[in-house]
C-alpha cells in the first residue's frame, strides 16, 4: 500500500517533469543562420534609415566610462536625429549573467557588449546570436584602426569553439595594460632590466619594506602577477598560441614552467606581501596607495583611484625585460566589444553606431574622459602623471606588438583552474613542473568535455 | 413547518468539505508557478548537456554520474557536510549551553543580551562576509592584531589563505551568524518548561548537569529539531559567504555545491550539470531534514 503510494507520487512527478520540460532546451535558437541576410558593400546611410530605436546593452557604468558613453550617445543622436538610442546600463557581472537570455529572447537588443572568450562570446557565436561584421570592417577600414591582437580578441571561428581567428564580431573602445605601479618615494631609479628589478626587490626586502604589494585571496590576481613575469621569461608568441589553443600549444612547456619557477622564487624569497593568499585584492592596492609597498603589479583600471590617493608619488611602467631597451611585453587587452545581435532589425544603423564609438572623434572623447583609447588614432595629450605614463606604455606596446592576452580565455573554466593552481604553487605546495603539468591536464579535461 | 433555507447536509459541522481545496488554490498556484515548476524544470534540464544557448543534447543520468565521479564536485559536497558542523552543530551546542544556564539562573537584563546575540541574524549575509574578510585580513585584520597584541602572535594566521584553515575559518563565520537563532529558539523553549519539573528534579537531588540532561534536553527536543533543520539547510545551500570571502579558494579548499551550481550555470555554460548538482543538493537536504524531524518525532512519543 505504502509502496504503491510512493510509486504513484513518483509517476506524478515524472509526468509533471515531462509536461513542464516539454522539448529540448534551446532548440528554437538553432534555427537562426550565421550568414547575414545582406552583406554590406558600402557605408550605410543612417540618415536615410527612417525612425530607428537602437537598444544598446552596455556595462560602461563607472566614472570616466559612463561619461564617455553618455557623451558619444548624445553626439550620435544629435548627428542622426532619426535615431533614438535606448541605453540599458548594467554592471559587468549583471551583464554577463543576463546577456544569454536577453539575446536569445524574442525582444533581443540591437547592440550588446559581449565579454571576450569562450564563456560568453563563444556561446553566443555558437548559438548564432551575433552577426559577423567583416563586411562592415572592410567598408569602414577597421583593420587599420587597431593593433592586430585587439581585433583577434574579438574574432571567433563560426562554430564558436576557436577564438582569436575567424570572423570579426565587434570592436572595443578602451585598452588596458597590466603593468607595474611604483611608489616614487621609494623607487629612486627605474629598473631597466628584470635583473635590476629583482635587485630592487631584494633591497626593499632588506630595508623591511614590502617589495610587491599582492593580495591573492580572490584567486584571479595571481594570474596577472604570473603573466607579467611570464611575458619577460617566455616567448610572447608561445603565450598567444596557448591562449588561442593554436597548433597544439601546451602549458607544460619550458616557457610556462620557467615563468612559474621565477614567480615561485619571488614568493619564497618574501618579495610579496606576507600571507598574500589570505589578503584581498582591494586591501592590497589600498595599502600600496597608503605608501606601503614599493611596487604593485596591477591593471590600468586602478589608475584613477591611485592617482587620486597618491598624487605625484605614483608612476606606471611595463615590467622590464631581460635586456635593457628591448621590446616591451605586457599582459593587456581591451574592454568588452560592442557587437550586433543577429536578431537586430537595423544592422546598418548598429554598425554605424559601433563605428562612431571607435572613430577619431571617439578617441578624443575617450582621452578627455581619462580613458585609454584602444585605437591607433591620434589623440590629444593625456593628463600629466599616471595617464601620460599609461598612454606612453600603450603606444610603445602597440609599436612593438607586445601585448599578450589574458590566459583566462583558454577554456571557460580556466580563470578558476589556473587561479587555484597558482595559489597552490605560490604557497609552495606544488613545484613549477607539477603546476604546469596539472594545469595542462585541466585543459585536456576541459577540451574532452 | 419552518421554511427550508438551505439543503440539509448529512455531515457533522467542521468535517472537511471539498470546497476546502478552493481555499488552498491561490497559495498552491503561487507555489506551483514559482517553486514547483522551476524545480521540475531543473529536473528536466539536468538530463541534458546544455550551454544555455544552443540546442541541448539528451544525456540521461550522465550528469548525476558526474556528481559522484568528479573529484572536484565530490569534495565540494564533503566541504558542505563539514560546514554542517560549524553551521548547525556548534550553534545548537552553544544555544543549549546558554539555555541550560538560563534554566538555572535568572539573568538580569536577559532581553538585552538576547537582542545583542541575535544581531548577526539580522545583518545581511553580504555585509557579514565583507566584515569577516576584513577581520581575517592577515596583515591588518583585527583578529591577527589582537593576537599579536596579547602575545599570541604565533597563532596569527592567514585565515582565509591557508589551505587547512580556510574552511574552518569560513565555518566559524557561519557559527557566528547562526548561534543567535539557535539561542533564541532554545531559551524560549526553556522558558515554557514547567518550573515544577525542575523543582521535582532538585528534590530528587539532581545537580546542574543531571538536571540539564534529565529535564532541559528532553523538553527541548522540538526546538532542537527546528534549529537543526534551519541551520543544516543554511549550511548545505551556503553560497554568498563563500562567494564573497574565498571564491572557493585557496585552490578548491572551500568550494561548495551551491558555488559550483553558480559557476556552471552562469559562468561556464554547463546548465545541465548545474541543475543536476542543484537537484542532488535538494535531495540531500530533504533526506537530512527528514531524518532530523523523524528523530525528534520519535523521541516525543
Amino acid at each position: 500500500m505504502k509502496a504503491a503510494r510512493w510509486l504513484g507520487s513518483l509517476a506524478v512527478v515524472g509526468v509533471a517533469t515531462l509536461a513542464i520540460g516539454c522539448g529540448t532546451p534551446g532548440e528554437s535558437s538553432d534555427s537562426g543562420s550565421s550568414t547575414p541576410a545582406t552583406t554590406a558593400s558600402r557605408a550605410p546611410d543612417v540618415a536615410a534609415a527612417g525612425d530607428v530605436t537602437l537598444t544598446v546593452w552596455d556595462q560602461e557604468v563607472r566614472g570616466g566610462q559612463a561619461a564617455q558613453i553618455r557623451e558619444l550617445n548624445k553626439q550620435f543622436m544629435a548627428k542622426y536625429p532619426n535615431v533614438k538610442i535606448r541605453r540599458v546600463a548594467k554592471s559587468f557581472d549583471d551583464l554577463n549573467t543576463t546577456l544569454k537570455l536577453a539575446v536569445s529572447g524574442p525582444d533581443a537588443p540591437d547592440v550588446v557588449q559581449a565579454n571576450q572568450g569562450l564563456g560568453v562570446m563563444g556561446q553566443l557565436v555558437r548559438g548564432r546570436l551575433l552577426r559577423p561584421m567583416d563586411d562592415y570592417a572592410r567598408v569602414y577600414d577597421w583593420e587599420s584602426r587597431y593593433p592586430s591582437l585587439l581585433l583577434d580578441l574579438n574574432r571567433f571561428e563560426p562554430d564558436g569553439s576557436t577564438f582569436g581567428s575567424g570572423d570579426l564580431y565587434g570592436l572595443s573602445q578602451m585598452g588596458e595594460i597590466v603593468g607595474v605601479f611604483y611608489n616614487k618615494r621609494l623607487v629612486r631609479e627605474l629598473p631597466r632590466t628584470l635583473e635590476e628589478f629583482e635587485a630592487q626587490l631584494e633591497e626593499a626586502k632588506r630595508a623591511g619594506e614590502i617589495p610587491i604589494q599582492f593580495g591573492n585571496l580572490d584567486k584571479w590576481p595571481g594570474i596577472h602577477e604570473y603573466e607579467t613575469v611570464l611575458g619577460q621569461v617566455a616567448d610572447k608568441q608561445e603565450v598567444r598560441d596557448f591562449t588561442f589553443q593554436r597548433d597544439g600549444a601546451r602549458f607544460d612547456s619550458a616557457g610556462f614552467t620557467d615563468g612559474a619557477a621565477k614567480i615561485q622564487e619571488w614568493a619564497r624569497k618574501g618579495y610579496f606581501t606576507p600571507d598574500f593568499n589570505g589578503v584581498g585584492y582591494d586591501p592590497a592596492w589600498q595599502q600600496f596607495a597608503k605608501g606601503r609597498g614599493r611596487f604593485l603589479i596591477a591593471g590600468t583600471w586602478l589608475v584613477a583611484d591611485l592617482a587620486r590617493q597618491m598624487g605625484d608619488d605614483v608612476g606606471f611602467m611595463v615590467m622590464p625585460g631581460r635586456e635593457a631597451g628591448g621590446e616591451p611585453v605586457a599582459l593587456g587587452g581591451e574592454s568588452l566589444p560592442f557587437t550586433v545581435t543577429s536578431k537586430s532589425k537595423h544592422p546598418d544603423v548598429a554598425a554605424a553606431y559601433i563605428d562612431f564609438l571607435t572613430d577619431e572623434n571617439a578617441a578624443r572623447v575617450l582621452t578627455e574622459t581619462d580613458n585609454l583609447a584602444a585605437m591607433k588614432l591620434p589623440t590629444p595629450a593625456a593628463a600629466p602623471g599616471l595617464p601620460t605614463d599609461v598612454a606612453e606604455a600603450w603606444r610603445a606596446l602597440g609599436e612593438a606588438d607586445g601585448l599578450i592576452p589574458y590566459l583566462d580565455y583558454t577554456t571557460p573554466t580556466f580563470s578558476d583552474d589556473l587561479g587555484g593552481a597558482l595559489q597552490e604553487m605560490l604557497a609552495g605546495k606544488q613545484s613549477p613542473e607539477q603546476f604546469t603539468t596539472g594545469v595542462q591536464q585541466k585543459v585536456d579535461a576541459s577540451k574532452a568535455g | 413547518m419552518a421554511p427550508r433555507l438551505t439543503k440539509v447536509v448529512d455531515r457533522s459541522p467542521g468535517e472537511p468539505r471539498r470546497i476546502g481545496y478552493l481555499y488552498l488554490a491561490p497559495a498552491f498556484l503561487l507555489f506551483a508557478v514559482f517553486v514547483l515548476g522551476p524545480l521540475l524544470h531543473s529536473v528536466w534540464l539536468s538530463l541534458f548537456e546544455w550551454d544555455g544557448v544552443t540546442a541541448g543534447r539528451w544525456v540521461g543520468l550522465a550528469n548525476y554520474g558526474d556528481v559522484l565521479s568528479d573529484e572536484q564536485l565530490r569534495s565540494s559536497f564533503v566541504h558542505a557536510l563539514i560546514l554542517i558542523v560549524f553551521y548547525a552543530l556548534l550553534p545548537v551546542l552553544i544555544g543549549l549551553l546558554l539555555a541550560g544556564a538560563v534554566a538555572r539562573v535568572q539573568v538580569r537584563g536577559f532581553t538585552f543580551f538576547r537582542v545583542v546575540l541575535f544581531l548577526p541574524q539580522v545583518v545581511a549575509m553580504v555585509v557579514v562576509a565583507v566584515m569577516w574578510r576584513m577581520i581575517y585580513d592577515p596583515g591588518n585584520g583585527p583578529l591577527n592584531e589582537t593576537l599579536r597584541a596579547i602575545g599570541l602572535g604565533g597563532l596569527a594566521k592567514s585565515w582565509l589563505g591557508d589551505f587547512d584553515v580556510a574552511l574552518p575559518a569560513v565555518g566559524l563565520v557561519g557559527t557566528w551568524v547562526w548561534y543567535g537563532l539557535a539561542m533564541v529558539l532554545l531559551t524560549a523553549g526553556v522558558q515554557k518548561i514547567p518550573r515544577s519539573l525542575y523543582d521535582a528534579a532538585r528534590v530528587d537531588g539532581a545537580g546542574a548537569i543531571h538536571e540539564f540532561f534529565a529535564v532541559t534536553l528532553p523538553a527541548l527536543r522540538g526546538e532542537i529539531a527546528v534549529a537543526l533543520t534551519l541551520t543544516t539547510i543554511a549550511a548545505l545551500r551556503n553560497f554568498d559567504l563563500i562567494y564573497i570571502t574565498t571564491k572557493g579558494g585557496p585552490g578548491d579548499s572551500t568550494s561548495v555545491p551551491a558555488f559550483q551550481v553558480y559557476d556552471r550555470a552562469f559562468l561556464t555554460g554547463k546548465v545541465g550539470s548545474a541543475s543536476s548538482i542543484g537537484i542532488t543538493l535538494v535531495a540531500i537536504i530533504f533526506v537530512i531534514t527528514f531524518c532530523i524531524n523523524r528523530f525528534a518525532d520519535r523521541g516525543a512519543r
